[in-house]
């Protein structure tokens, strides 16, 4: 996501500045070493040892997890109040590629990230880097949601939906946004070819048209004819242009929406989200352990947590769906307020793979600037 | 050895005297500072921009980005637009940025008319990035005044539509607005080259007004023209804030192009792509500037 890339030459300088500051113990390689390849809690000897372990390592090396993104600010306080854990955390703003060039960077010392939170391009295209583990809750995470050895494992993420400005009518299809009141009003958050949340935004439109997500060819039609009749916004949303009224129906995530529907209620505006049936297009963010972690059984013990009901609820907290929740809502153990706030969504959700998000991006380098452009 | 001499200048008036490296080199050490900002800034850049393209991600040779970028059609798309609005604003902004500085040279040489539009022209041709946008947006684009009074008033009119404002059309108008008042700057000072003496002469001789600018003013000035309109060229070609603030899809020029390439988290960024249309967009503006030169050695006969 954009804004996890914004800071990252600044942040990188000053974690590395920092970094070398801090002389962290080195770990006790003897104690953790059946940890280090352990790929379940019951093959390292149970939760319990994986628990005490973690606690005499007593830290571990988080990296790009940023206290206001997706809640991580409560998991990590309540991560290392539950373990008696020191959190070293490093270049909270930075990218997914900046996690893994940081493991590559400081592999075999004690600063090397323990675990990773990346968006899938990255993460698929760095296999080699991650230690295989299944948390204790694997057999409940729904097949699409995991990489099936145990090397990644999504752990939240969100929809695709159209946020709107309610004062400009009722929206239940995409088709009613190329009516006439919508005349230059529809905004796609970022370029589809630059921009994660754009991407997602062509394949949401190809889906809810018909097409589906091995072809982004409808979703880009669809937009080549809001922009004929004259109804896009050549705007890149944010917060501020949708607070000013300029970008009144914006395509982006859910999550990102939660906190504009309650900001546009205090100035009397109903910002609503509209997310078809059957047209769910998601993407989740995927955890992954180090396989050169310098604290692996903290490293375990993390997911575990992230994993548990205290972590899920968190991330459900901060607007963005955890891979448990319906598991949890069955089971009784999800915050039912948190989980009542999300946008109501009907139908299987569609997370475009690896090969059909590269092949998108292929077609729409070449043609989505003729399509949306600007002659 | 009087040591108030030697402090003036390279040290030649004491030939001879002190050690003979120091004053040879002494002469070079002013211009230090410009030669290392030359190189950390132009030379180093130009050098990895080259190097880069021809690299694939393991730092390895290979030609296929940059044949890729050369014959890909979407990138031809993207520097045909380029060079396009490159030419179109450069033409427009060198014929009415040439005009006002006639009309402006033709008044009093300090009067107030010239030193207001040069210290406003010396500002407006700054005048560019994310300001020069939120201000055609604020005037033209879907929520600008003029667009919703007209929408209101005549629903029908070209701007009541501000579609125009986010392309190819919207680039060449907002990218004319800081050309118009640079050309200015750089055409002035041709105009005032015109010596007072030639129309004299030619009126002498019995030439009309018609025949003066035909056969005297316009020729002496078509290089130093030319010249200002390459360098307007040069400064719309290689322009890429305004442009980004402006157009959120669709990258259209170069410039945009090479940001994608570089910044795209989508699975698609390449570094030697962008490095590659960076080394296409060098060899265009070093064409622009060898002519530019040439254009310039014309100009300096008539200057002296």
């Amino acid at each position: 996501m954009s804004k996890k890339r914004l800071l990252i030459s600044s942040i990188a300088c000053a974690a590395l500045g920092a970094g070398l500051l801090v002389a962290a113990p080195a770990a006790d390689a003897k104690s953790t070493s059946v940890w280090a390849h352990a790929r379940s809690a019951k093959a390292g000897g149970g939760l319990k040892k994986l628990a005490a372990a973690c606690k005499k390592e007593g830290q571990m090396n988080i990296i790009a997890d940023p206290h206001d993104w997706a809640n991580y600010g409560e998991i990590i306080k309540g991560f290392a109040k539950k373990y008696h854990v020191k959190m070293n955390e490093a270049n909270p703003n930075g990218s997914s590629q900046d996690e893994i060039n940081a493991a590559n960077q400081l592999r075999g010392t004690t600063r090397a990230p323990d675990a990773f939170d990346l968006g899938s391009a990255v993460a698929y295209a760095n296999m080699n880097t991650y230690a295989a583990y299944k948390v204790s809750e694997w057999k409940n995470i729904p097949a699409a949601f995991k990489e099936p050895h145990g090397f990644l494992t999504k752990d939240y993420g969100g929809f695709m939906a159209i946020g709107y400005d309610s004062s400009l009518g009722t929206i239940s299809s995409l088709a009613d946004l190329l009516k006439p009141a919508f005349k230059g009003k529809v905004a796609l958050n970022g370029d589809p070819t630059k921009a994660n949340a754009g991407l997602m935004g062509v394949f949401f439109a190809s889906v809810a048209n018909g097409g589906n997500i091995n072809d982004v060819s409808t979703g880009v039609n669809y937009f080549k004819q809001l922009k004929d009749v004259g109804n896009f916004l050549n705007v890149d949303p944010t917060p501020a242009s949708i607070a000013s009224g300029q970008t009144p129906v914006v395509f982006d995530w859910d999550y990102n929406q939660a906190a504009t529907v309650k900001e546009l209620a205090a100035k009397g505006i109903t910002w609503k989200v509209f997310i078809p049936n059957n047209v769910l297009v998601g993407a989740y963010y995927n955890q992954a352990i180090n396989i050169n972690a310098p604290h692996p059984a903290c490293a375990r013990q993390w997911l575990e947590y992230l994993y548990s009901p205290a972590g899920q609820n968190a991330w459900l907290k901060g607007g963005s769906r955890p891979v448990l929740a319906e598991y949890m809502a069955k089971k009784g153990t999800i915050n039912k307020a948190a989980y009542a706030a999300l946008p109501k969504v009907v139908g299987t959700p569609q997370i475009p793979s690896l090969d059909q998000a590269s092949k998108a991006s292929t077609y729409l380098l070449a043609n989505w600037a003729a399509a949306v452009g600007t002659r | 050895m009087t040591s108030s001499v030697q402090e003036k200048g390279t040290g030649s008036a004491l030939r001879g005297a002190g050690p003979l490296r120091w004053r040879r080199h002494s002469a070079y050490l002013g211009v230090l500072p410009f030669g290392i900002l030359v190189l950390v800034f132009l030379v180093w850049p130009t050098y990895s921009v080259v190097t880069g393209a021809f690299q694939n991600s393991h730092g390895s040779f290979e030609l296929h980005t940059v044949k890729a970028v050369f014959t890909d059609p979407g990138h031809i798309t993207a520097f045909k637009n380029s060079i396009e609005i490159s030419a179109i604003t450069a033409l427009v902004g060198a014929i009415l940025g040439s005009l006002f500085a006639w009309a402006v040279a033709t008044g009093k040489p300090d009067g107030l008319l010239r030193r207001t539009t040069l210290s406003a022209s010396g500002v407006l041709a700054q005048f560019g990035g994310v300001m020069l946008t939120f201000a055609f947006l604020a005037t033209f684009g879907f929520n600008g005044f003029v667009t919703t009074f007209l929408a209101s008033q005549f629903p029908n009119s070209f701007l009541a539509h501000p579609d125009w404002l986010y392309g190819f059309l919207g680039l060449c108008v907002v990218y004319t607005f800081f050309q118009i008042p640079l050309m200015f700057l750089v055409f002035l000072p041709a105009i005032d080259n015109l010596k007072p003496q030639w129309r004299e002469a030619s009126s002498n001789l019995g030439g009309t007004t018609l025949e003066y600018w035909r056969r005297i003013g316009i020729p002496v000035l078509i290089p130093s023209f030319l010249g200002s309109a390459l360098l307007l060229f040069a400064n719309s070609f290689s322009a890429y804030a305004t442009a980004a603030s402006l157009i959120s899809q669709g990258s259209i020029i170069t410039p945009l192009e090479i940001s994608t390439a570089m910044s795209s988290e989508t699975g698609v960024a390449n570094a030697s792509t962008a490095k590659a249309l960076g080394l296409g967009m060098v060899i265009v503006v070093g064409v622009v500037m060898t002519l530019y030169t040439l254009m310039r050695r014309r100009v300096s006969k008539w200057e002296q």
